[in-house]
């Protein structure tokens, strides 16, 4: 008798073993939340690459139309409206950026593209139409604001995960707390900056950058998220600089994704910016 | 004023015909050309400048006031199925030619008649090669004038009327321009700056200005430029060659009555691309003075050489340093030496060094910029230090100067010493 329920309880312990191993692997292949066994919290370097990818790699290609709004301290306000396009040569690797400029007017239908390099400098030209002229920029600091708003080149166009060493600091009901130590603190202004994902969607929802005494100087927050096409994507970013008193507020419209993108990143198109690009 | 009129005529002229004329206006009833014809509503923009300058040194012949106009620059858009059409043009009160002035500055039509050419038809601002401020393959029309006396860069290219093909292949890029009729630069002829004459010896300005001969037919006094170009791992080389005349006066009538633009053909080619932390260029071409292969004749300029590197890279916060080599060889030298009047021979080589400091301050509102040829051969030097603030998104001011140096009045820069000029401009843009 004994011998049996120790074979029952054998064979029903090897079933389920087996019956697991089997969702297990077939898992890939159906990644329905639902499915999912208890929440485990996945380690760092999944949670930074699947947050990468949503705030910057999402389908294959995309367009939005982008207002900013910069106050500063005195509750000045200057604003800037410019149509970016996006196409992905490797997910998490190279992309390819076009700007096209509506406002302000002085600045208007100057075209501005970016080839973005994990491994190297970005490759960046613009396009000054009063003088017919394709410029080459010599920018190899990417921390450098653009188009003088509080948000800087790297938080456009993303900051490589490599520059920096990821530690789960905190998971709280709703986020993950990651804190990012620069590898090479010298080339950059901050110590360290910590970033706040959502568990759901992997949308990251606030940076918060800490200055080399370790004081809290910058944030930036995603205040407005929505799906478009089945994904999560922020359409509504500020971020606060907390020692100028400054804060710059960018509205996503329009947002496209998978548009079928051609290559418009070359010096074609830099002259003469094409229709889909700018309409 | 009169050309600028002729010329606006012309273009209009054109356009019209361009919409009658079009391969694609193969439209049979009414509604349909209807539609082939129908704008969307123009986009107006512009903007509306005043600009005033003063001479800081004494020069006997000019004003001592060198800029005071006002400006307003409006820059029309539109499209159709199947083009896109543009008309920007100036419009200018100028007080120290006492007269209205009108500068069609560019009025094109754009349009793809297949897939990998693109036909822009019309007047134009035409720019191509590597050189910052300094041309060798770029014989598109220059307007020195504007430049000097202080109005914004972007009056240092003059319009084109002319047509550009561009052919776009997985092998290469063409670009083919072709201009009716010479486009000349908009020299120095001595009615807004003095400038050294040779003939008199001495400085000269609204008391000696000068006379020029231009080629000046249709179709026969013609411009072709090419540019054949490629980027490879964002390596962009390219091939230029140029058939057509000295865009300004390089040489004179055997009679020494009237300067002249000889023929000349130039062949070069350029690379651009990442070095180091920066970005490098190199640049050359090969000016054959096709009126004087031989260089024997005093009276025309000597076949050149002409030969650039560059390199500019970013050296702080919003802190942007370029330096840029640039060298003039002359190819006969010996002979045009001896055919020179006594110490009046120039140089062999022209050397000359150029340094641009561009910083952006205060949330980038605040460009301050300086940049400064100098030429260790010539022993002369141009600093154009510029300000240039934006007071909001609309309106900026600016507050800048033109200061040349030389040791002698015969060299390039040294020769405008007296219109060393401070400037200050307004500009509300729209």
């Amino acid at each position: 008798m004994k011998l049996m329920y120790i074979l029952i309880f054998t064979l029903i312990f090897s079933l389920l073993l087996f019956a697991a191993v089997e969702t297990n692997s077939a898992e890939p292949n159906q990644p329905t939340k639902t499915e999912q066994p208890e929440e485990e919290t996945p380690d760092v370097d999944t949670i930074i690459t699947k947050a990468n990818f949503v705030a910057y790699y999402q389908a294959n290609d995309g367009k939005a139309k982008v207002n900013m709004t910069i106050t500063n301290r005195q509750g000045q306000k200057r604003h800037r409206e410019f149509i970016i396009l996006r196409k992905d040569i490797e997910d998490g690797g190279d992309q390819k950026y076009y700007v096209y400029f509506l406002k302000p007017a002085d600045v208007r239908k100057m075209v501005y593209i970016v080839h973005k390099h994990t491994d190297k400098d970005d490759d960046r030209w613009l396009y000054l139409p009063g003088l017919d002229l394709v410029k080459r920029i010599a920018a190899s600091d990417k921390r450098t604001s653009f188009v003088g708003s509080g948000f800087l080149y790297e938080d456009i166009s993303g900051r490589s995960l490599h520059e920096d060493t990821h530690e789960l600091i905190e998971t709280t009901e709703k986020l993950f707390i990651v804190k990012n130590v620069p590898k090479q603190p010298d080339t950059v202004e901050f110590s360290y900056y910590n970033v706040s994902i959502d568990h759901e969607n992997f949308v990251p929802v606030k940076m918060e950058y800490y200055d080399k005494q370790n004081n809290l100087y910058r944030i930036i927050e995603s205040v407005e998220i929505d799906q478009i096409q089945g994904f999560p994507t922020v359409l509504k970013a500020v971020v606060s600089d907390l020692r100028t008193g400054s804060k710059t507020e960018m509205q996503f419209t329009g947002v496209k994704y998978d548009i079928a993108l051609k290559d418009i990143f070359t010096e074609r198109y830099l002259r003469r910016p094409p229709r889909e690009a700018i309409r | 004023m009169i050309h600028s009129k002729t010329i606006t005529i012309l273009v209009t002229i054109g356009l019209a015909a361009a919409f009658s004329f079009s391969p694609l206006a193969k439209a049979n009833d009414q509604n349909d050309t209807d539609q082939f014809f129908k704008l969307p509503p123009i986009e107006v923009h512009g903007f509306y400048e005043i600009r005033a300058g003063y001479r800081t040194r004494k020069d006997k012949y000019q004003k001592d006031m060198s800029l005071m106009e006002s400006r307003l620059q409006l820059d029309l858009a539109s499209y159709l199925d199947w083009a896109d059409l543009k008309c920007k043009a100036d419009i200018i009160g100028d007080l120290v030619t006492e007269q209205a002035d009108f500068d069609l500055r560019e009025a094109y039509i754009f349009t793809m008649p297949v897939g990998f050419i693109d036909v822009k038809a019309g007047r134009q601002i035409l720019t191509w090669g590597t050189g910052d401020l300094v041309f060798i393959n770029d014989l598109f029309p220059k307007d020195w004038q504007s430049f000097f006396i202080g109005r914004d860069p972007e009056y240092l290219k003059a319009p084109s009327d002319a047509i550009k093909a561009s052919l776009f292949t997985k092998a290469f890029n063409l670009d083919i321009v072709y201009t009716p009729r010479f486009d000349h630069d908009r020299f120095i002829s001595g009615r807004r700056i003095s400038y050294f004459n040779s003939n008199l010896n001495r400085l000269a300005g609204s008391d000696a200005v000068q006379h020029t001969d231009k080629p000046n037919s249709w179709f026969r006094d013609d411009e072709l430029a090419l540019r054949l170009y490629k980027n490879i791992n964002n390596y962009e080389f390219a091939f230029y060659g140029y058939r057509g005349y000295w865009k300004s006066p390089s040489g004179q009538t055997a009679n020494a009555s009237q300067a002249i633009f000889p023929d000349l053909n130039v062949y070069g080619a350029s690379i651009r691309g990442n070095l180091a932390k920066g970005i490098a260029n190199l640049e050359f071409g090969y000016y054959e003075s096709d009126d004087d292969h031989s260089g024997k004749d005093g009276n025309i300029y000597n076949s050149e050489l002409r030969f650039l590197a560059g390199y500019t890279q970013e050296i702080g916060k919003d802190f942007t340093a370029s330096v840029q080599y640039y060298l003039e060889r002359m190819l006969d030298y010996s002979r045009h030496k001896d055919s020179s009047p006594f110490g009046l021979a120039r140089d062999e080589n022209r050397h000359l060094l150029t340094l641009r400091l561009t910083k952006l301050l205060m949330n980038q509102n605040l460009r301050c910029s300086l940049f400064t040829y100098f030429s260790p051969s010539d022993k002369d030097a141009y600093f154009r230090p510029n300000v240039n603030y934006k007071v909001t998104d609309d309106l900026a001011v600016e507050l800048g100067a033109n200061i040349f140096f030389g040791d002698y009045q015969n060299t390039f820069f040294g020769q405008f010493q007296n219109n060393t000029n401070i400037y200050t401009a307004l500009r509300y843009t729209f």
